[in-house]
């Protein structure tokens, strides 16, 4: 088979994976009344899956856990959760954890 | 605190153009990460040796940012495509538990409206919709909330992979854009936290994805996923009463 086309298909193959995760409880879920416990529990999926996201970006590098000042990224991102919880806004937030892990960079 | 149902009071009998005007501008600031992101992700694409075409045309018919870069390492790396399918659908395993967290809010809509709210289904236009979802009042029109900001990021996802591919070579390296998914997150995710439970699910979350690295195929995004929705419902007694 032609090299392009393949990676065509697999592309495809991917999303339309992807797009049933997406679909799967929205449309499957047409008789799915969650009880109250299960409400409770979807309602942690925000902190949970975010942080399961954030803490890799953060404090692994290069395969390693780097849990100390010499982490340019651990220091920003600690900035940036502090700009997160005083002002609750989006821009400054990554506005200054972007500044934050620059000026770190340029001191190390 | 100041994240309750009084922040959303406004949208009160709203119609669906004030809905979607909410959802557009809630998700607008958070582009100021994820197209740093679009622009790195193109970066990755083509250094992987995907062609150019391959790269854009993946942020439509896949559409999940971080997926795109594990597909363009694991081609580039010549991995079996079952291998990449996997992995990918592993990585993104986690939008089934959005897909069961919006289900509740939409269940009246036709098959179209919920195919489209699907496909528009990511962690940021989840992330930006479902504080109004859950908290804000029950209007008919909340869906076009969810529509506006999953619209917005793909749009602006789309632009900044174009744009990623076309000029995303000359960003200098140490510029660390790639830092800014992560600051996005963050910015999500900390003014979301408000009892004592969701930080703890937050902890256990963060501190199972750093000692569960090691599963294969990134199955630690949903084990460490799970254990802080656990973590976090174990500890619901030790939320503060509504009245404290």
């Amino acid at each position: 088979m032609n090299d392009d086309l393949w990676l065509l298909l697999v592309i495809i193959s991917c999303g339309l994976a992807t797009f049933a995760l997406r679909l799967s409880f929205i449309v499957g879920g047409a008789q799915f009344k969650p009880s109250r416990r299960m409400q409770a529990i979807l309602g942690y999926v925000p902190p949970a899956v975010l942080s399961a996201l954030i803490a890799p970006e953060i404090l692994v590098r290069h395969g390693h856990i780097v849990f100390g000042l010499d982490n340019p990224r651990l220091l920003a991102g600690a900035v940036a959760v502090a700009v997160a919880f005083f002002t609750r806004s989006v821009l400054a937030t990554i506005a200054c954890g972007l500044l934050a892990l620059w000026a770190v960079q340029q001191l190390f | 605190m100041s994240d309750g149902g009084a922040r959303w009071a406004h949208l009160e009998g709203a119609n669906w153009r004030q809905e979607l005007a909410g959802g557009v501008r809630m998700e607008l600031p958070i582009l100021l990460g994820v197209v740093p992101f679009g622009l790195v992700y193109g970066v990755l694409g083509l250094q992987a040796g995907l062609p150019a075409w391959s790269v854009i045309a993946m942020s439509s018919l896949l559409f999940a940012g971080s997926s795109q870069v594990v597909f363009a390492q694991l081609w580039g790396a010549q991995v079996p495509a079952a291998v990449i399918g996997g992995t990918v659908g592993v990585v993104n395993l986690r939008h089934m538990l959005y897909s069961a967290s919006v289900a509740q809010f939409l269940t009246g809509l036709p098959l179209r409206w919920k195919m489209v709210l699907a496909y528009l289904l990511t962690d940021e236009a989840y992330a930006a919709a479902i504080g109004r979802l859950t908290l804000g009042p029950a209007s008919p029109m909340r869906h076009w909330f969810l529509f506006g900001t999953g619209f917005t990021l793909w749009f602006g996802w789309q632009l900044s992979t174009v744009a990623g591919v076309l000029i995303g070579a000359t960003i200098p390296s140490a510029w660390a854009l790639d830092f800014s998914i992560a600051l996005t997150f963050i910015a999500l995710l900390v003014p979301a936290l408000r009892r004592r439970s969701e930080f703890v699910a937050a902890a256990v979350a963060a501190s199972v994805a750093l000692l569960a690295q090691g599963m294969p195929h990134k199955l630690w995004i949903m084990a460490a996923a799970l254990a802080g929705m656990l973590a976090g419902m174990a500890c619901r007694r030790f939320d503060a009463s509504k009245h404290a």
